[in-house]
């Protein structure tokens, strides 16, 4: 009985924590594209705009609820409500750190450590098809016919090399389940060179980290592959027929994707949880950065010269000081050190995600399609027999 | 008490599985309490011109549901086929160190008669999505110079 | 709670098979199938066959019926009409199918050894290791002859497209 109310709060924690961040992310992608772009970005709602998911989920909801009469109507629903709800499952076996004792409760770090995790996610990732293609077709309208098709043929061409580049780390690993691929990759080469996949001999990952990395931003449609969303050919692509909260089911799958894909990334090529450079050093890398962040945020406060800002960042400084803190006790280090090293990893690849976005241009349709076939998936097979005959050898 | 103390991880095989079916439940009833909550909450005016498919303006032109390229079908096809292929490997990365070189070679020999047939696709054109419109734009050019 | 999972699957399964034949619309046809695949692959999970439930997912449920619902979205295929129902299929159709059914099942029946109790998880044959072990021993050579049974597939798929390219 034990194990089912732990995994209830477990899987209640995650779940939240996960939802805040989705809901955050969209705010810290506004706030970085802005700055590339030399704006300010969300700055109106809360303090610099912190409130701004809140407004945006209470005007989502409130705006007009369209239901076309020209769609098909249960396909037209069942779209978002597949895109959204796939999006949501795979969290559930990410590994967030190790076992751990909470008052005397022995736990994992992690919803549940199902043997075939990484299969899983793909059986989700080739699932998820139909939310597009159905939303498109559905819509019975040209650009989002168009967008669907475009959008699907794209997912499953770049789910060839996604699925193909996985097993390069596994042959390292030897293993589906996720909590076992991180612990292949737990030690130190000489003592400080972490066993990451992308640095594992006989042969690192890099590569294949590189081709997940792009076959991933094509799966979540984001740019530079985000033709069937292109606003000025395609205006909105598939989901140019849905309004409020339909049309934010599909934003909120594709963030939740971008996590996942993150998540999945660290999860096999960065060593998982594992820190940087062996424990009791890195262990004090966590309260370090919060302290660095609460004294820029005092001098900003006191430099600055918009007003509001005189009160804002010494608030926000006082908040990275009392997360130093709790950084800093040793008796928290267990649950606290893990969540930090991968946190920081995610948020790594999440921010790689908003820098492209704010960087590159779009691929035409051919090139894309072209590039998946004729470039990324011969790569990955090269790399996955490279690997192999690498592990053979050695 | 050891029995305590063992109790909260997952011992049995549906033990393993019986958060994540809770954690499909919870995203079933999101995804159902998102859709829901807008029809309730929002507003709805109906309008004629507001239920018109959205073509930037105009009035929608012809049918929606046109026929599209066969390569859409084609890549389809061949994921299919390069799925399967894929779909093997991963039971083999599984296994990989106990049977190694022996491992190696058989794999090869798969991947190679497989990449026979991606090879002969890559030179039919089929992965080649511009080649439609260069055709056309020779078949054009023909016809201009013989008129 | 397998047997009660068990149950819950198996009647999806089969409303949607039935769905399948029923519906009118190819595209909720497809649908119908890719519930049909879902639960299957559930069932083969609660049976312990880990691996053989995400291949289902991955190949059936995500590329085959990806080909499907392209095809219908392609050829933009319409919801098929009933055609003028004969006074043989509709007088004598359910007492054939049943008999079929029955004809069917004494062969299944007695062609199948004596069915034993399934006892839901505790068969461990299922994981991706044991299957890898027994595919690249015992079962190489009709492991192989796939790659050529790929190959030609990939040729005819290319042959039969062709004329529609050109």
């Amino acid at each position: 009985m034990n194990f089912y109310i732990v995994s209830l709060i477990k899987i209640a924690l995650v779940f939240a924590i996960f939802m805040t961040t989705l809901a955050y992310l969209q705010w810290v992608e506004r706030k970085v594209l802005a700055h590339i772009q030399s704006r300010t970005g969300p700055l109106r709602v809360g303090p610099h705009g912190l409130m701004q998911p809140l407004a945006d989920v209470f005007k989502l909801l409130t705006k007009e609820d369209l239901l076309p009469p020209y769609v098909s109507r249960f396909f037209y629903l069942l779209a978002p409500f597949i895109a959204v709800s796939l999006a949501l499952i795979a969290i559930s076996i990410i590994p967030f750190g190790p076992e751990i004792d909470v008052f005397g409760y022995r736990t994992y770090m992690q919803i549940s450590d199902v043997n075939v995790g990484i299969l899983f996610i793909l059986a989700i990732a080739a699932v998820s098809v139909y939310g597009v293609a159905l939303a498109g077709w559905s819509s019975n309208n040209k650009y989002s016919l168009l967008g669907g098709l475009r959008s699907s043929a794209q997912m499953i061409s770049y789910e060839l090399p996604f699925t193909l580049v996985i097993v390069s780390p596994l042959l390292l690993a030897n293993h589906l389940s996720l909590r076992s691929i991180v612990d292949s990759q737990a030690g130190y080469y000489l003592g400080f060179i972490p066993r990451w996949s992308i640095f594992q001999i006989p042969f690192p990952q890099i590569f294949a980290f590189i081709i997940f990395m792009i076959a991933g931003f094509a799966e979540t449609n984001r740019v530079p592959f985000d033709l069937p969303e292109a606003e000025n050919e395609l205006v909105a692509g598939f989901h140019t027929e849905y309004s409020s909260m339909k049309f934010a089911c599909f934003f909120m799958a594709e963030y939740a994707n971008m996590v996942t894909i993150t998540c999945i990334a660290t999860t096999l090529f960065l060593g998982g949880w594992h820190p940087l450079f062996p424990a009791p050093y890195s262990n004090w890398i966590a309260p370090l950065v919060f302290f660095v962040a609460a004294i820029l945020c005092f001098i900003a406060g006191v430099q600055n010269v918009r007003k509001r800002d005189r009160y804002t960042f010494p608030v926000f400084g006082i908040a990275f000081l009392i997360l130093a803190a709790i950084f800093a006790v040793p008796l928290f280090w267990q649950v606290t050190m893990p969540i930090f090293w991968f946190c920081a990893k995610v948020g790594f690849l999440l921010f790689t995600y908003i820098w492209v976005r704010g960087t590159l241009p779009r691929f035409r349709y051919d090139q894309l399609m072209k590039f998946a076939w004729t470039f990324l998936f011969p790569c990955a097979l090269i790399n996955l027999l490279l690997t192999a005959l690498f592990v053979a050898v050695f | 008490m050891l029995l305590w103390y063992f109790g909260h991880m997952p011992t049995t095989y549906a033990e393993t599985w019986f958060p994540v079916l809770i954690q499909i439940l919870i995203a079933l009833a999101v995804a159902s309490a998102m859709i829901g909550l807008s029809a309730l909450l929002g507003r709805h005016v109906r309008d004629p011109i507001k239920f018109m498919p959205y073509e930037s303006g105009m009035n929608p032109v012809g049918n929606a549901r046109e026929r599209f390229s066969v390569k859409f079908y084609l890549v389809a096809m061949v994921f299919i086929l390069f799925d399967i292929e894929a779909i093997f490997l991963y039971p083999w990365a599984v296994v990989y160190r106990q049977l190694r070189l022996f491992a190696f070679f058989e794999m090869l020999l798969f991947i190679v008669l497989v990449l026979c047939g991606f090879f002969y696709i890559w030179k039919k054109g089929v992965l080649d999505w511009s080649s439609d419109e260069q055709r056309r734009q020779q078949r054009e050019a023909e016809i201009r110079r013989a008129a | 709670m397998d047997t009660v999972l068990f149950i819950i699957f198996a009647v999806v399964a089969i409303v949607c098979a039935f769905n399948l034949v029923l519906q009118k619309h190819p595209i909720s046809s497809a649908l119908s199938l890719i519930g049909v695949m879902g639960s299957l692959a559930v069932l083969y999970l609660l049976l312990g066959a880990e691996f053989i439930a995400m291949a289902q997912m991955i190949v059936y449920g995500g590329a085959v019926m990806v080909l499907f619902v392209f095809v219908i979205m392609l050829l933009n295929a319409g919801s098929e009409k009933a055609s003028s129902k004969s006074w043989f299929a509709q007088l004598a159709g359910l007492p054939l199918l049943c008999a079929f059914v029955a004809v069917l099942g004494f062969f299944v029946r007695a062609a199948m050894p004596v069915l034993r109790g399934v006892r839901f998880g505790t068969w461990v044959g299922g994981t991706a290791e044991r299957i890898g072990q027994v595919l690249f021993t015992q079962y190489l050579l009709p492991f192989e002859v796939i790659s050529i049974l790929i190959l030609i597939a990939i040729l005819g798929a290319v042959v039969l497209a062709r004329k529609e390219i050109d």
